[in-house]
């Protein structure tokens, strides 16, 4: 087997067993890997009706054939659960080294299952794999945890770990790894906290073996190439970073703001990439095995927002800057570094503030809630809601259940920025149509990383549509969710679409797992895979009805900008989706459309 | 006579993504194991990564400790060329190398040394930001001379 390492470790924490057991090729070879391979076991173990913060709710580590490979940016992994936020089947993706390290130590996954009685965490060392007490630990940050760990294995061991939101079972607790990469979104650092489990470390001195070296250096050189001269994936990501897109989506007229109240920030420019290298980066980083290096190490100096780290991502610079009306950068900055430490989802965090500012103007929150009064524009209020988060004191412990809980608490979910309880990243679904439709279809909830129509609708890669229009809308999400998939699956970085397209990413593949994958085999597992998940979602209680967004996005008009006047039309595309998804009027994959996937066999628990 | 050329590394561009490290193991033992390379990339705490490899060195110490002549200065290459087959497994090399930047193997049975690929180093062509680059001898600091010189310009008020 090449590529795969074809070892899989099962860890009974109930029991404290450590097992070995062979990778199923079956699954592998249909679902690749990463997420469509954890999915795939996952459905095989556990009950889509599972609680998610119970011991029979499972946790899935999973990597790819491509990770560990040497090709684009091949450094990420993929942990697959059933979310405790969102109620659906949850995957998040993460880059760092931590993916590749554990490939070298042979296992191509891990799956937790069960509660462990006491804190613990997984040492794998090559073939020495142990569980070890991390009472000591527990409590503590995400860098304390990292060192200490590393200190305890190896100077070389790779750790990702929770903080003490996941220790809480806090809903937008996320796994962070490497220290400043995460594996953000759906609140599976919450399902890691359930199980008593604080951390992961792993060093590993051996092999993964690809099929072909010569096509395996050939394609590398290719695809390096080709991304370097993209426009997006060698130039302006490598520049700026993600934070590029502040101004590029801010002048598109879709940059959410102050809790999507409206679709322009007027200062945005103070938050965005270029500001940020003028004045907070320190250098550039790639995750493993990356050409692209989207990742700034970035410093503040600023007393009152003092701090060393990585990031802001766009993601993070919107959610703690235009959603919550803030444009001083350093704050943001400093923001950003306080989930990094504490492993919180920035996205949700940062539009839960949002909506806890809004709520506040309307008068819904008072004062004596939160302790000090708020508003949109105020950067140290901003701050300091985040810093209570990620201790979880007074309303923090609110704000890190996420804006559905903390608008339900308040009385009114309409509030809530969000679509299947997931909060909604940084593009406005009245002023790029595409993306709103992949958030109410996407399967874990608001994710603009399962299906980025951002690429066409606003970057005009591969080719520009028009992002006001609902035009053909469904063919882009239905075809970007599928590619999305297999590339999740393949343990390879979504950004390589900057760049890459199916036949490059079939071409590595088959290089290096010597099977012979082409762009049309691996887009078909992609839908297979996301058809898969929507079956789990419909078992798990999720329904059609839930297929929508949040109701300001159809009544509330964009004030400000390209797109003033304008409503999301979700539910004019929906049905066009559906259709082409081969799906019923109800949403539900039709029988001729599960065979031509080969899921009609397929059992639930 | 053909130029000399030198592997030139150079850590301001290093991003840490480690595919030096990959083509090095994959162009000598067909794997992907960046234990197995000859390359190495240490990052510091403060996040600056430094790619680390043989330096070749004009008098190397490895191959004057070296009591079976298995580490020796190629003269004509500029190599310090490894002959695995005079190799007893002593090590003395990895304790005289001021640079840690070579190392030893009890499962593999050799060192792990940089052999430039003969003259054609893997490393260098996938290194996508060109901290790593193989470069004609004389041109090994040319970079950098420019850069200071650039920085003279910008100290006489002049635009670059």
């Amino acid at each position: 087997m090449n590529a795969w390492t074809g070892k899989v470790l099962r860890v009974n924490l109930t029991k404290g067993l450590v097992e070995v057991e062979k990778l199923n090729f079956d699954f592998a070879k249909n679902y690749i890997g990463g997420r469509g391979l954890g999915v795939r076991y996952f459905v095989n173990e556990v009950s889509p009706k599972v609680d998610p913060l119970s011991a029979e709710n499972k946790l899935i580590f999973a990597t790819g054939p491509l990770t560990g490979c040497m090709g684009a940016s091949t450094g990420r992994y993929e942990v697959v659960t059933k979310s405790p936020l969102t109620g659906t089947i949850a995957g998040s993706n993460s880059g760092g080294h931590f993916g590749p390290e554990l490939k070298y130590a042979g296992y191509d996954m891990v799956i937790f299952e069960g509660k462990s009685p006491k804190p613990v965490y997984l040492s794998i060392d090559d073939d020495k794999v142990e569980l070890r007490s991390a009472e000591e630990l527990w409590g503590k940050d995400v860098p304390t945890t990292t060192d200490t760990i590393v200190q305890a294995t190896s100077p070389s061991a790779k750790v990702c770990c929770i903080g003490l939101a996941g220790e809480k079972m806090a809903l937008l607790a996320c796994i962070m790894n490497d220290k400043d990469r995460a594996a953000g979104r759906t609140g599976l650092g919450a399902v890691m906290g359930s199980k008593n489990l604080k951390a992961i470390a792993v060093h590993g001195t051996g092999n993964v073996i690809p099929a072909d070296a010569k096509k395996a250096l050939d394609v590398t050189i290719d695809v390096i190439g080709k991304l370097k001269a993209h426009p997006v994936g060698g130039t302006g990501l490598p520049t700026y970073g993600t934070n590029i897109l502040v101004n590029i989506i801010n002048e598109s007229g879709g940059f959410p703001t102050r809790n999507f109240t409206d679709a322009q920030f007027a200062t945005a420019n103070k938050i965005g990439g270029e500001s940020l290298a003028d004045k907070q980066l320190v250098k550039k980083k790639s995750c493993f095995g990356c050409p692209i290096s989207c990742g700034r190490v970035c410093k503040v100096t600023n007393e009152k927002y003092a701090g060393y780290g990585e990031g802001p991502e766009y993601e993070s610079a919107w959610s703690f800057g235009g959603e919550c009306g803030v444009d001083n950068l350093d704050a943001v900055v400093k923001a950003n570094f306080i989930c990094n430490e504490n492993g919180l989802d920035t996205i949700s965090i940062g539009s839960t503030i949002g909506c806890l500012m809004e709520m506040y103007e309307a008068g819904l929150v008072k004062k004596e809630d939160i302790g000090f009064e708020i508003g949109f524009g105020d950067e140290e209020a901003m701050v300091k809601l985040v810093s209570m988060a990620a201790n979880l004191e007074g309303i923090g412990k609110l704000i890190a259940q996420g804006s559905y809980r903390l608008s339900e608490k308040f009385g009114d979910t309409s509030y809530s920025m969000s679509v299947k309880k997931l909060e909604m990243p940084a593009y406005d679904p009245r002023a790029i149509q595409g993306i709103g439709l992949n958030y109410a279809t996407s399967n874990n909830g608001a994710a603009h990383v399962r299906g980025y129509t951002i690429s066409p609708e606003v970057l005009g890669v591969p080719q520009k549509i028009d992002q006001f229009t609902t035009e053909a809308k469904e063919v882009w999400v239905k075809g970007f969710q599928d590619l999305t998939a297999c590339i999740d699956s393949s343990g390879i970085c979504l950004f390589t679409t900057f760049g890459l397209g199916a036949p490059e990413i079939a071409d590595q593949l088959a290089a290096n797992t010597g099977l012979d994958y082409t762009a049309d085999s691996i887009v078909a597992i992609g839908e297979r895979i996301h058809n898969l998940e929507r079956l789990f979602n419909l078992k798990a209680g999720i329904t059609p009805a839930d297929d929508t967004l949040p109701k300001r996005m159809f009544e509330l008009p964009v004030i400000t900008g390209p797109a003033k006047g304008n409503t999301s039309k979700v539910k004019e595309m929906l049905p066009a989706y559906y259709k082409l998804r081969g799906w019923g009027n109800d949403g539900i994959p039709s029988k001729d459309k599960l065979k031509e996937l080969e899921l009609s066999e397929i059992k639930f628990l | 006579m053909s130029k000399k050329k030198v592997l030139l590394l150079q850590p301001e561009k290093c991003v840490d993504c480690h595919n030096c490290q990959l083509a090095c193991s994959l162009a000598h033992e067909g794997v992907f194991s960046p234990t197995k390379s000859c390359i190495s990339v240490l990052a510091s705490k403060l996040k600056f990564s430094v790619p680390l490899t043989c330096l070749q060195c004009k008098e190397p110490a490895c191959a004057t400790v070296c009591t079976t002549g298995a580490l020796s200065k190629n003269q004509e290459t500029g190599r310090v060329d490894y002959d695995k087959s005079k190799c007893i497994g002593c090590r003395l090399c990895v304790a005289a190398c001021p640079f840690g930047n070579i190392s030893y193997s009890t499962d593999a049975g050799k060192v792990y040394k940089c052999d430039t690929c003969d003259g054609d180093p893997s490393c260098a062509k996938v290194c996508p930001t060109g901290a790593i680059s193989w470069v004609d001898e004389n041109e090994e600091t040319l970079e950098r001379k420019k850069v200071i010189s650039e920085k003279l310009l910008q100290a006489f008020g002049m635009e670059v």
